[in-house]
């Protein structure tokens, strides 16, 4: 007999199929895992540069892309690790770039702060706050004017918000009726200043009331929250009634970067939001409601254990760029 | 991509400079559903120095787009849509204003593609009236182009005549990277022979615009046409200049230059944009770099704008950038020794 959905049954559960939130889960795990492992790799110097880790923010980089068809597309931001496993990039690759090799997705020229997963409808991190926003008001132009169908996603944080890319973008975006969908991940800091010290409004939400389009915050750790939230806006996108801006509530628990000594958040306020991890929170609601036991879930967290690793083995083994191409792509055709 | 034209073949027509730009992009508009025309009171009004002119009545405001006063979230808007498949060409009111939009210019267009690792392009066209001449004071008159010259990632022109700015624009959307296209506001009404249809001109490529013996004059934009007539001027005191329109400022043509500062023995620079640090100290450095050195009979010289910003008042807006008769003295003086 097929399952009857009732109206009280959690969003997750009425639009997607068991294997589907099993998929969901396991890119949780990776994602955490994935920075650990790059972290680890930082730590023991495998890795230069710098990295901004998004644990903690898991379900909401997971849950704004599961809506997405594989051919719509994101822009994503320097904490962007989680969107880009979300839209399905390989973690072998991300290694890879991270680890500056010619087999890594942008070959080693981009690093932590650009990956990006074109073919996967990716468009890439970015290093400035809002950076990403008028392309991805862009992109949409392009599926709209091109009839295409696509559906572009933007991810931004808080801080980002105060940025006047941020306000111009999605005005046009919706004085033009683009199929986009902003989504601004709040973790409370835009690097150490917190949004109470800089944003005049109490929700970031409330800023879509500027430009005449739905806006709405949820809690971006509960799975079933934010894919509801930007289901119906991804919807609307598609339906060609304009942009919609969702503010996903979520906490990152480690430093905004490798530099960061946490001096503006007390070690309470981190162990309260690590006491709540999302993924933990998510596993728990797929057992509570049957969609897997306990013991798949630890297979599922051990297989990804095993990509990690094998995706780190992957990086130290690929080889370096060569120092001759070091000029190589900056144009499309090479300078004569 | 078009197939390369012999403009011999095409018929010519006289057209101002700023006709040559509209046909250019009348017939990318016709002939490629992805070109579309985005920026400020481009549609109806025709743009500020109506340009666009009535284009939008052909083509609908879906492709003629008017955008908000938002030059920042504008060119970003351009930038994705030619990284997802279409070809802008956004025209900034003001090259000035291109300043509200340089993170979009510097850190996305010119860059995207490099820390892609090569997975994508940029083919976007950015158009930018700039230079001064007009009474518009200090924000709306400078020669910003060496700035995005300075940036790895971005094509520069400056073309000087209606030929090279319709053939250089349409080239430019053949070109899958940015190309950043500096048309000085007083060029516009100037008028030239321009073949009807279709046909490109390269893009890093300089052209001899008169032939001389004496002194090789290297110039941009207007100061190509000033550098003709001093030229003529130079040429009753008995000096044979040759004057080299660069037209393409990155990358530079340097087989041109050289080629030609070795026949002459003598270099002067003549560019509007500031002279400190502008295109000049470029071009004299790549000389100085070069074989060419050694044929050098005479210090380089540059003629650029005054380190200050554009007056208002006209005389001293005038003293600001090369004038013919400064040239004449100036070219005058290192040919015969005393510079």
């Amino acid at each position: 007999m097929a399952k009857h959905k009732t109206k009280n049954e959690p969003f997750a559960l009425t639009k997607y199929s068991p294997d589907q939130l099993k998929e969901a889960l396991r890119k949780m795990h990776l994602i955490r895992k994935f920075e650990e492992g790059a972290e680890d790799s930082y730590t023991r110097g495998l890795i230069h540069g710098t990295m901004h880790l998004s644990i903690g923010q898991e379900c909401s980089a997971v849950g704004s892309c599961m809506p997405l068809a594989d051919d719509d597309q994101i822009t994503s931001t320097h904490r962007g690790h989680g969107h880009c496993v979300a839209k399905g990039a390989e973690v072998a690759r991300m290694f890879a770039e991270f680890f500056g090799k010619e087999t890594g997705y942008c070959k080693g020229r981009g690093g932590s702060m650009h990956i990006a997963d074109v073919e996967k409808g990716n468009l890439g991190a970015n290093g400035i706050v809002a950076g990403g926003i008028p392309i991805a008001v862009g992109a949409a132009l392009t599926s709209k004017r091109l009839n295409t169908g696509k559906v572009v996603l933007c991810f931004f944080g808080d801080g980002a918000n105060n940025e006047g890319a941020f306000h111009e973008s999605l005005n046009m975006a919706s004085v033009w009726k683009l199929p986009v969908v902003f989504v601004c991940e709040n973790n409370k800091y835009g690097m150490s200043t917190s949004i109470e010290r800089s944003t005049a409004v109490e929700n970031i939400s409330d800023r879509a009331a500027g430009y005449s389009m739905p806006g709405v915050t949820v809690d971006g750790n509960d799975f079933n929250a934010i894919t509801e939230a930007i289901d119906t806006a991804v919807e609307r996108a598609r339906a060609g009634e304009g942009p919609s801006l969702v503010e996903s509530l979520t906490y990152r628990w480690r430093g905004h970067s490798k530099s960061d000594r946490n001096r503006y958040r007390t070690k309470d306020e981190i162990s309260d939001w690590m006491s709540k991890d999302p993924i933990v929170r998510f596993t728990s609601f797929l057992v509570e409601h049957s969609v897997l036991t306990e013991d798949e879930a630890q297979a599922i967290e051990a297989d990804v254990e095993a990509e990690i690793a094998a995706g780190i083995e992957f990086a130290k083994t690929s080889p370096d760029p060569l120092i001759t191409d070091v000029s190589r792509d900056v144009y499309t055709e090479a300078l004569s | 991509m078009n197939a390369p034209v012999n403009t011999a073949d095409l018929e010519t027509v006289e057209m101002s400079y700023s006709e040559a730009i509209k046909d250019a992009m009348d017939i990318a508009l016709g002939s490629d559903e992805r070109v579309i025309l985005m920026g400020e009171d481009i549609g109806v009004y025709g743009g500020a120095f109506q340009v666009t002119g009535d284009l939008v009545h052909k083509y609908g405001e879906e492709r003629v787009m008017d955008t908000p006063i938002s030059e920042l979230g504008g060119a970003g808007v351009a930038v994705g849509a030619a990284l997802t498949g279409l070809r802008p060409i956004f025209e900034f009111q003001f090259s000035d204003f291109a300043t509200l939009a340089m993170e979009q210019i510097v850190n996305q267009a010119a860059k995207v593609r490099y820390m892609l690792g090569g997975e994508v392009s940029v083919p976007v066209v950015m158009r930018f009236p700039a230079g001064s001449g007009t009474g518009a004071a200090a924000q709306h008159s400078q020669s910003l182009e060496a700035w995005l010259a300075h940036v790895p990632g971005l094509k520069v022109i400056q073309p000087s005549t209606p030929h090279d700015v319709k053939g250089m624009l349409l080239q430019a959307l053949e070109d899958p990277d940015p190309v950043m296209i500096f048309e000085h506001k007083l060029l516009y009404k100037t008028k030239g022979m321009v073949p009807q249809g279709y046909y490109t001109v390269p893009i890093g490529k300089a052209e001899v615009r008169r032939e001389g013996t004496d002194v090789t004059i290297v110039a941009t934009s207007i100061m190509v046409h000033k550098s003709l007539a001093a030229a003529e001027e130079l040429q009753k005191a008995g000096i044979s200049a040759e004057v080299i329109d660069l037209r393409t400022i990155r990358p530079i043509d340097p087989e041109t230059v050289l080629a030609s500062v070795e026949k002459t023995s003598r270099l002067v620079c003549v560019y509007e944009g500031v002279k400190t640090l502008g295109i000049g100290a470029e071009i004299s450095a790549m000389v100085a770099e070069s074989h060419a050195f050694d044929f050098l009979d005479a210090p380089i010289l540059r003629l650029g704008g005054s380190d200050n910003p554009i007056p208002y008042n006209p005389e001293l807006e005038k003293a600001s950038v090369p004038q013919v008769d400064g040239i004449v003295a100036s070219v005058a003086d290192l040919v015969k020794g005393k510079i």
